[in-house]
C-alpha cells in the first residue's frame, strides 16, 4: 500500500460524497419555494437509502468476483471488506469511494421528477436502484463484467452514472407524467443563486470523482484533474456564447447548467485523453445539451430539471469523444479514432447503448413495484400545497408568525408558572 | 391563483393589485416539526385581491373568481363587495367610471 494513494483518496472520497448535497442545492434552487425541501431531500436522502444497499449487497454486487453481469453476494454487508490492499489502497477505503458514486447516481434521478413524487414509495425506489441498477451496471463496466471485457473506457462514470442515471430519470418522467402545472403555468426557479452554489461545490466535488477515479495519487490523477478543470471551461464559454448569440443575454442558470454539462461530459474521458482534446471535448459538448434542452422545453416531457439533455446527452457525447480522442501516449490504455483506433468509438457506443437500455427497463420494472405497495404520484391537493407542507411538514421559508407551540405531553404537566424556574448552576433572572 | 387570474382575464377584468398575506379562516391549522419542536400554524399563506370595478362589471368578477378559485374546501377564501366613494386616475385625472374602464 501507498501513502500517498491513502492519502489522496480518504480526501477524493469526500469530495464525491460533498456533491450529493450540492446537488440537492443545484436542484433545490430550480424548484419553486413551496418544493424546496422536498427537492433537496431527494438528495440528502440518497446518502442513507443508497448509501445502505451499498453496504447491504450493492457493493458485492458491483465490485465481488462473479460473471459477466453481476458479482455474487459473497462481498455482502462488507464481508471481506477490512484493512488489506485493493491495489494500493485499504479494500474498505475503495469501497467507500465506490459508495460514494452510487449515492449521487442515484440522487441524480430525483431532477427529472422532482414537485410530483410521494416521498416514501421515492425512498424504496431509491434504496432499490441502488442495488438492482447501479451496482450491475458498475460491474459491467469497472467490476470486471462484459462491457469492460469488451474494452469499453469509461474513467470516472460517464456511462456508469451519468448516462445510466438519464435513462433512469426519462423512464421515470415518463412513468410519473408531467406535473400539474406543467406547460399550463410558468414555473420558475425560486433560488437561482442556490443553483449556483451547487454547481460550483460539484465543480469542487467532482476532482474528487474524475481524479479519484485514478485510485492513487499519482501521473493519471494529475492528468484527470486538470482535464476536469479545462473541459468546463470550454463548456462555460462555449454555452455563455451561444446564449449571447440566441438571447443577446448570458444567464446564470445557463452558466451553472454549462458547468454540469462540461463535468457530466469529461468524467468519462477525464484520464484519457490530452488536456487539449479536454478543451476541444469541453466546447463540442455544450452544443447538443444547449440545443437538446431548448428542444425539451418544447416537449411534453416533464423532465423537470433537464437530466437527459444534462447527464443523458453530456454523457453520451463524452463517452463517444473518449472513444475519438482517447490518447495511449497519455493514458497507456488505448487509443481512440483521431489516433487510429475507430473499434474503440464503436465500443463506447455499444456500451452506451446496453447501459441506456438495461437502465430505462430496469427503472420501469422498480417503478411498476413500488406502486404495487404504494401510491407514487402525489395528489392534485399535494402539488398545489406543495411538498414541502405534504410530504415533510416543514416549510422551506417560514416567517414564523401565527406558530403556536404544541408543548409534547410526554413531559407530563408543564411547571407551575408560580414558582420560578431556576437554570441549571444560575438564578433565574 | 393563476386560474383566478385567467378566469378574470377571461371576463375581461384588466386592473388589479394582489397581495401575498397570511390569514386564518375555518381550515384545519397545520402541524410542522423542527427539530423536536412541534406547531401548529394558526397562519396560512392567502392571497388578497383588490379590484375596482364599475357597476356592471361587478357580477362577471364576481362569477370570474367563484368559477375559478372554489375547491369545495374550508379555506377557499371569501369576496367582499364593497362600494367605492370616488376613484381618480392619476394619468389623466379622469374620475369614477372614466377611471377604472381601460383604455382602447
Amino acid at each position: 500500500m501507498n501513502s500517498a494513494d491513502i492519502a489522496w483518496m480518504l480526501v477524493a472520497t469526500a469530495l464525491v460524497l460533498l456533491m450529493t448535497p450540492a446537488l440537492g442545492f443545484f436542484y433545490g434552487g430550480l424548484v419553486r419555494s413551496k418544493n424546496a425541501l422536498n427537492t433537496m431531500m431527494m438528495s440528502v436522502s440518497a446518502l442513507g437509502f443508497v448509501g445502505i444497499g451499498w453496504a447491504l449487497a450493492g457493493y458485492s454486487i458491483a465490485f465481488a468476483p462473479g460473471n459477466a453481469l453481476a458479482g455474487d453476494m459473497s462481498r455482502a454487508l462488507l464481508h471481506g471488506v477490512g484493512l488489506e490492499a485493493q491495489g494500493t489502497i485499504p479494500h474498505l477505503l475503495f469501497f467507500s469511494y465506490q459508495g460514494t458514486f452510487a449515492i449521487i447516481t442515484a440522487a441524480l434521478i430525483s431532477g427529472a421528477i422532482v414537485e410530483r413524487m410521494r416521498f416514501g414509495s421515492y425512498l424504496a425506489f431509491l434504496f432499490l436502484w441502488g442495488i438492482a441498477v447501479y451496482a450491475p451496471v458498475a460491474h459491467w463496466v469497472w467490476g470486471g463484467g462484459w462491457l469492460s471485457r469488451l474494452g469499453a473506457l469509461d474513467f470516472a462514470g460517464g456511462t456508469v452514472v451519468h448516462v445510466n442515471a438519464a435513462a433512469a430519470a426519462l423512464v421515470a418522467a415518463l412513468v410519473l407524467s408531467p406535473r400539474k402545472d406543467f406547460a399550463r403555468q410558468a414555473i420558475l426557479p425560486h433560488n437561482v443563486p442556490f443553483t449556483l452554489l451547487g454547481a460550483g461545490l460539484l465543480w469542487f466535488g467532482w476532482f474528487g470523482f474524475n481524479a479519484g477515479s485514478a485510485l492513487g495519487a499519482n501521473a493519471s490523477a494529475a492528468l484527470a484533474f486538470t482535464n476536469t478543470m479545462l473541459a468546463p471551461v470550454a463548456t462555460l464559454v462555449a454555452w455563455t456564447l451561444l446564449d449571447l448569440v440566441r438571447s443577446s443575454r448570458a444567464t446564470a442558470v445557463g452558466a451553472a447548467t454549462a458547468i454540469v454539462v462540461g463535468l457530466v461530459a469529461i468524467t468519462p474521458a477525464a484520464g484519457f485523453i490530452s488536456p487539449v482534446s479536454a478543451i476541444v471535448l469541453g466546447a463540442v459538448a455544450a452544443f447538443p445539451s444547449y440545443y437538446a434542452l431548448l428542444w425539451r422545453a418544447r416537449t411534453r416531457l416533464d423532465d423537470s430539471l433537464d437530466v437527459v439533455a444534462a447527464h443523458g446527452v453530456g454523457g453520451t457525447v463524452g463517452a463517444l469523444l473518449t472513444g475519438v480522442f482517447a490518447q495511449k501516449s497519455w493514458n497507456g490504455v488505448a487509443d481512440g479514432l483521431a489516433f487510429g483506433n475507430a473499434r474503440q468509438l464503436a465500443i463506447q457506443a455499444a456500451a452506451v447503448l446496453a447501459v441506456a437500455l438495461y437502465s430505462a427497463g430496469a427503472t420501469w420494472g422498480i417503478l411498476k413495484v413500488v406502486a404495487l405497495f404504494a401510491r407514487v404520484r402525489a395528489t392534485a391537493r399535494e402539488e398545489g400545497l406543495g411538498l414541502d407542507v405534504t410530504q415533510h411538514g416543514e416549510e422551506a421559508y417560514t416567517s414564523g408568525e401565527g406558530a403556536i407551540l404544541v408543548l409534547p405531553e410526554a413531559h407530563g404537566p408543564a411547571a407551575p408558572l408560580s414558582e420560578p424556574v431556576l437554570a441549571p448552576g444560575g438564578g433565574a433572572s | 391563483m393563476n386560474d383566478v387570474l385567467e378566469s378574470l382575464f377571461r371576463a375581461e377584468v384588466r386592473g388589479l393589485t394582489l397581495h401575498r398575506v397570511q390569514g386564518h379562516g375555518g381550515e384545519t391549522d397545520r402541524v410542522e416539526t423542527y427539530r423536536g419542536t412541534t406547531v401548529k400554524m394558526e397562519l396560512s399563506e392567502k392571497v388578497r385581491l383588490e379590484i375596482g370595478v364599475s357597476d356592471h362589471f361587478v357580477d362577471p368578477t364576481v362569477n370570474a373568481i367563484l368559477s375559478a378559485a372554489q375547491t369545495g374546501a374550508v379555506g377557499d377564501g371569501k369576496i367582499f363587495v364593497l362600494p367605492v366613494e370616488k376613484v381618480y386616475r392619476i394619468r389623466t385625472a379622469e374620475e369614477d367610471q372614466a377611471a377604472v374602464t381601460p383604455v382602447g
